[in-house]
């Protein structure tokens, strides 16, 4: 608990200098690194053809999104199926199969990285670097650009979304790379294998052989987590030794997921605010940490975030009474699939935070998390807005702060605005179409999955935690998380289809459809500003918005829910 | 507010409303409302499902009791949704027949080409045509004054009294059929074509026959149908995931839930409160061209308001007695009271008073003959029985009378004059026979109440610019005076033109009342216009709001209107989706807890049983809709305060209220109806 209070106190005095840098970086305003970073950009730019002067209207930055990422999936895609070459494959790892190969591309371009296969014996060496390291780093950054071109709409303060190409390598240049350096050096430190080297067989003090991982496991696991990414380089992730061998690389890598997608809001804040500002005395902007409407946005998530952490603690710390009748003591929690050298504190704060900020790493098995403790991760990634991922978490966000001020702006008399733009059909629309997505593609894929023997062969654990087990494997797809519930039989032509396509149209149709409503939102004249006016930044607010994210969101899972964990909480305290 | 109180619904409306729900029934009529239209889809299935239970699924026991009970309560809920529009609708109509009664068919003589005159029924008549009307005939249709000048009542359609004066060019010029010539004769041209005038309009718009939806209506039916289509998308969902957990889940349970989850409470009340919110507008006598117009007041942040006739009196009521040279200014009280005696208009009256408060009484006077105003004469007085005469009146009709008389005109008249003009006041001469005593200073007066409505105003963030053709000076006295927030002196019709568009620029929506034909482009500009009905057709035709008194100041009252439909509006949505959380909680342990009895801890209410306990939540869910009928047609109370105070305020009574009040609503129909259901074996 106090351990739990202290990092997350720790995690704000790093995350407001973090989201003002990311702000100097997406405002083009100066910033200490500027010398160095300055010409390697422009040279990336004539490398590449791009004229950084030159913005882009919504169409043409998404356009350019989606026709760059799909080069990558080509690319990707080619270099999974001849892995079997002898490049970089010390140990012999054979080419991956069609359907494997689809979704595992789908999971690293959408930012995802669910993964139906284990890293240790499915990947080679340059499928790690070329495939999965690079993705990570252009997946978190497409997302991240995307946020910033969204953000710019809101803001309204500029003709355009910016250029997609500028915001791609300025975030990978000044934010991804020297970060994820700092990073998988630390990692080093701690005992996290770098090298290119074939896998060790090595004798264990009982007398057995086993197998030591080696490879570019550092480097992976930097970008893996500052991009929210979470595909692990080895099977079970950052639970073994391999990946986080210390509490402090624990801290460090949860940190590093955390870090872009708070600085994100604070990015926001302070791009929407000097608008404010700067309409009212055309005096410099002063430092200013959060901004009023992105401190309303942090605080929303921050509630939802700190509720499940909290639930997820409690219900991990109460441990799991049958095995506690069986005889095992329940003392320290269920630690059943957990790290000894985290304990429930650290693998409940992992677990709620890689669900929330959808990064998808664990370091401990979510499948053996108590019902409830199961419940919270599997909630967030229904939500899909506490935090999250690479930007596109903040982008949901606003999806339901838009709905807020809607139903808010009519209880005082005003039709709706947010940020001095007005809401109409037209945004409303959109907004109503993006929020029917994520529900539309969890229940259904569970549904058919529930409902077809292809589906139903894949569920190892029937009954309640089954059902579990499926929502979590869609709902870890829709929401880009990637995290697995594992004890799901999944590496088969149903599981990889049917996840590849929900990872698919939850990435792209929200990013489509929020870049419209930026787009839309962006060339309306601002209003007027009153004490008539629905203020966005109090404290009301951020209950109303809390409020309606539950019942909205929340509630739409209720059902199924109340059928997976609920039913199978009530039916193991019985 | 003049609105009438009294019964919200009459006998009368109440039949031909409940009329009206089955006939609006006609599945082509609902599909116009998604919500609706959904809930009768089910209760198509569920009549279907009454008749051959075991079409779809395995025929238990009591599946058809309870299909058929499930269907009854479903097309009740229906029922209650289309009462409340045709509620609405009727009182509407109510409205709309009060001012159809004054829309008689009446003769209209008609003026040939040659200059004879033909009798024909004025609905015969064309745009374009001309009429002659005299004295104590009805103005055929809508038109303009060609020539002549005569004193209309409109009473019929404004509820004023007192007649006005209309005659050609100018301002005064438009006349609307249905009003009465009371005096002199009037040459008009018809404006418009029979069915189409501006009465025909009115009545159209009231009875909601042209009724088009609103942007933000449009809007919120957006997100309402979004909820539908996702509470559809549960629903399909948790068939087959119910079946993966052994549960077999009756078709009409399932359909019970959509219909109690989706938004059926606003689904079946937004037109209701659209139609409510222009009927209240009507009710106030005045009428919006479009609901957008009364839905734009909401947001209104500029108010652009003339001085005359809006925030003063106009130029008026006397403020002092000036005698010209060599005149006793005692005579001149006294001959002005005189003058007044017979005097109803402010003008007179306030003389009266001003001489009383200076110790005078009124004068005991014997007449032999009293003359009224005129809008030719331009003066008013008294002919006494000793023969005096005693006159008052525009200074140029006065100058010109006495000239006539041969009389000679005060030398320091002008100055007097000139002196009250310059401080934005008006001159009253005042003569006796033939020499010219003084000036009556009339100054603009300030309505009482005004200072307190700018504050209401500005409490809710309208800024309010008074317009006046004044000097900066006067304007600036009447502006500190009423307490608007800013002015525009020596203000000109292109000048409001500018002001408006400078306001809009930045942001800011604007509402202006106007009434001459130079209004027009202005009305045309802002965001909302309310033309007063003694305008021009010009005037009218460019306004989005009519108001039939001519009271400027309603203006104040529209806004709040505009906004309490919002907020009506909201509160309502609000209530409705917090109401799911109640409904789940009844439903979801229901429908479970008889396949898995872990659940039945979720069954917080303790209802009775499942059937029970599902009923229970569809009949609240049905019934709740006339519950909120009063609250739609009224709308939410509405007081100005800061945004965030009325946010917190309504968050509270109808969020947590929504939360709350299904679970007690809930669970008193539970005990209700179970011994009712027990006696059915359910």
């Amino acid at each position: 608990m106090f351990q739990i209070i202290v990092t997350l106190m720790i995690y704000m005095l790093l995350v407001i200098p973090m989201g003002i840098y990311l702000y100097h970086v997406a405002t083009n305003k100066h910033t200490f690194a500027d010398p160095v970073f300055d010409r390697v950009d422009r040279f990336i730019y004539r490398l590449g053809g791009i004229d950084p002067q030159k913005g882009m209207g919504w169409k043409k930055y998404v356009m350019s999104l989606i026709v760059m990422n799909a080069v990558m999936v080509f690319i990707g895609y080619l270099i999974l199926r001849i892995q079997a070459l002898p490049i970089f494959n010390p140990n012999g790892i054979g080419a991956m199969e069609p359907t494997l190969s689809f979704n595992t591309i789908i999971s690293f371009i959408t930012n995802t990285n669910l993964q139906h296969y284990s890293g240790e014996s499915g990947l080679s060496y340059l499928s790690q670097m070329m495939v999965i390291i690079f993705l990570m780093f252009t997946s978190a950054a497409s997302g991240y650009a995307a946020c910033v071109a969204f953000v710019r709409g809101l803001a309204g303060k500029e003709k355009d979304m910016g250029n997609f190409y500028v915001d791609l390598v300025r975030i990978i240049t000044r934010i991804l790379l020297p970060l994820s350096i700092i990073v998988g050096l630390f990692l080093v430190w701690q005992g996290v294998p770098q090298n290119l080297n074939a896998n060790v067989t090595v004798n264990t003090i009982e007398g057995n052989m086993q197998d030591i991982a080696m490879g570019p496991i550092a480097a992976l696991e930097s970008i893996k987590h500052l991009g929210t990414n979470g595909g692990g380089f080895l099977g079970a992730n950052s639970a073994t030794p391999l990946e986080n061998p210390t509490i402090l690389s624990n801290i460090a890598e949860l940190y590093s997921m955390m870090i872009l997608p708070g600085a994100c809001v604070i990015m926001f804040g302070n791009m929407v605010r000097n608008r404010k500002k700067q309409e009212k005395d055309n005096t410099k902007p002063k430092r200013c940490l959060f901004g009023s409407e992105g401190r309303t946005v942090f605080a929303a998530m921050g509630i939802m975030f700190l509720i499940g952490v909290f639930v997820c603690y409690f219900a991990e710390k109460a441990g799991n009474p049958a095995l506690g009748q069986a005889g095992l003591s329940q003392s320290m929690g269920s630690m059943e699939g957990k790290e000894v050298r985290f304990g429930i504190g650290q693998s409940a704060l992992f677990t709620t935070t890689t669900t929330s900020f959808t990064t998808g790493t664990v370091n401990n098995m979510h499948d053996t998390l108590t019902p409830i403790g199961g419940m919270i991760p599997l909630l967030h990634m229904m939500l899909n807005l506490v935090f999250g991922g690479k930007g596109v978490g903040l982008m949901n966000m606003i999806m339901y702060v838009i709905l807020t001020v809607f139903i808010c702006g009519l209880m005082i008399g005003r039709t709706p605005e947010y940020l001095g733009k007005k809401i109409e059909g037209k945004e409303m629309k959109l907004t109503a179409l993006c929020i029917i997505i994520h529900p539309l593609l969890i229940l259904s894929f569970t549904a058919l999955a529930v409902g077809t023997q292809a589906g139903m062969e894949g569920i190892t654990n029937p009954g309640f935690h089954g059902l579990s087990q499926v929502l979590y494997e869609y709902a870890s797809s829709a929401a880009n998380n990637g995290s697995g519930f594992e004890g799901l039989a999944d590496n088969t032509y149903f599981w990889n289809i049917t996840t590849g396509l929900a990872m698919f149209f939850g990435r792209y149709l929200s990013i489509i459809i929020q870049m419209a409503i930026a787009g839309s939102l962006m060339k309306k004249r601002f209003v007027n500003e009153t004490i008539g006016t629905l203020r966005t930044d109090t404290k009301t607010f951020t209950i109303a918005l809390v409020l309606i994210v539950y019942i909205f969101a929340a509630l739409t899972f209720f059902p199924v829910l109340s059928l997976g964990p609920v039913a199978e909480h009530l039916t193991l305290w019985n | 507010m003049k609105q009438s109180k009294g019964k919200f619904i009459t006998p009368e409306i109440f039949s031909q409303a409940v009329k009206e729900s089955f006939i609006k029934l006609n599945p082509r009529y609902m599909v116009k409302n998604p919500v609706m239209f959904v809930v009768e889809l089910g209760f198509f299935i569920t009549l279907l499902l009454s008749f051959f239970p075991s079409i779809i699924e395995a025929n238990s026991e009591h599946l058809r009791t309870y299909n058929i009970i499930v269907c009854v309560v479903l097309f009740v809920t229906v029922l209650f949704a289309n009462f409340a529009e045709a509620v609405a609708e009727g009182r509407g109509k109510a409205q709309a027949a009060s001012l159809k009664k004054t829309q008689k068919d009446t003769k209209a003589r008609l003026l040939n080409e040659d200059g004879t005159e033909s009798l024909i029924n004025s609905s015969e008549l064309k745009k374009g045509d001309i009429v002659m009307v005299s004295a104590g005939e009805v103005i055929p249709n809508d038109g303009e004054v060609m020539e002549g000048i005569a004193s209309v009542d409109e009473s019929a359609i404004t509820g004023e009294s007192a007649p006005v004066v209309r005659e050609s060019g100018g301002d005064f010029c438009s006349v609307t059929g249905g009003t009465t010539v009371v005096s002199d004769w009037l040459k008009i041209r018809i404006t418009s074509e029979p069915g189409n005038s501006f009465l025909d309009r009115m009545i159209a718009l009231v009875e909601g026959a042209s009724r088009k939806k609103t942007p933000n209506e449009i809007a919120l039916n957006t997100l309402l149908v979004s909820l539908t289509i996702i509470f559809m998308i549960v629903i399909v969902a948790l068939y087959p995931i119910s079946g993966y957990s052994g549960v077999v889940l009756p078709i009409s349970t399932l359909i019970a839930l959509a219909v109690c989850l989706i938004p059926t409470t606003i689904g079946g009340l937004l037109s209701a409160i659209g139609i409510a919110g222009m009927d209240r507008v009507t009710r106030f006598n005045v009428i919006a061209m479009s609901g957008k117009a009364v839905e734009a007041c909401g947001d209104v942040d500029t108010m652009i308001l003339d001085k005359t006739g809006t925030i003063t009196y106009g130029n008026r009521l006397a403020a002092d007695f000036l005698p010209v040279k060599g005149v006793d200014k005692q005579k001149l009280i006294r001959v002005s009271m005189t003058a007044s005696v017979f005097d109803e208009t402010p003008e007179g009256k306030s003389t009266l008073d001003l001489g009383k408060q200076l110790g005078y009484n009124i004068p005991d006077i014997k007449t032999k003959n009293i003359i009224e105003f005129s809008a030719q004469t331009r003066m008013s007085g008294v002919d006494l029985e000793n023969g005096t005469k005693i006159r008052k009146g525009s200074s140029d009709a006065i100058i010109q009378y006495i000239k006539e008389m041969g009389g000679s005109i005060p030398e320091n008249l002008k100055k007097l004059v000139d002196e009250v003009a310059t401080l934005g006041g008006t001159p009253l001469t005042v003569c006796c026979d033939d020499c010219i005593l003084g000036v009556i200073y009339l100054k603009d007066t300030v309505k009482p109440g005004m200072k307190e409505r700018f504050e209401r105003l500005r409490a809710i963030g309208i800024k309010t610019i008074m317009c006046t053709g004044d000097n900066p000076l006067t304007a600036a006295t009447i502006a500190s005076e009423a307490g608007v927030d800013d002015f525009i002196a020596e203000c000109k019709p292109e000048d409001k033109i500018d002001v408006i568009k400078r306001e809009q620029a930045k942001g800011k929506i604007v509402a202006m009342t106007g009434d001459g034909t130079n209004d027009a482009p202005a009305l045309a500009q802002a965001n909302v216009g309310l033309a007063m009905n003694s305008g021009t057709t010009a005037a009218k035709e460019a306004a989005n709001m009519v108001d039939l008194d001519s009271d400027p100041t309603k203006i104040l009252e529209v806004v709040e209107i505009g906004k309490q439909m919002l907020i009506t509006r909201g509160s309502l949505t609000t209530f409705s989706v917090a109401n799911d959380i109640a409904k789940y909680f009844a439903i979801i342990p229901a429908m479970f807890m008889v396949a898995i009895p872990q659940l039945s801890v979720m069954n917080i209410m303790s209802l009775a049983s499942p059937y029970s306990a599902i009923l229970s939540a569809l009949i609240f869910n049905a019934i709740i809709i006339p519950c909120l009928i009063p609250l739609a047609m009224r709308g939410v109370k509405y007081r100005p305060m800061s945004s965030n105070r009325m946010l917190i305020r309504n968050l509270l009574v109808y969020g947590l209220g929504g939360i709350i009040t299904p679970f007690v609503g809930i669970k008193i129909i539970d005990l209700l109806i179970h011994p009712l259901l027990s006696l059915l074996g359910l």
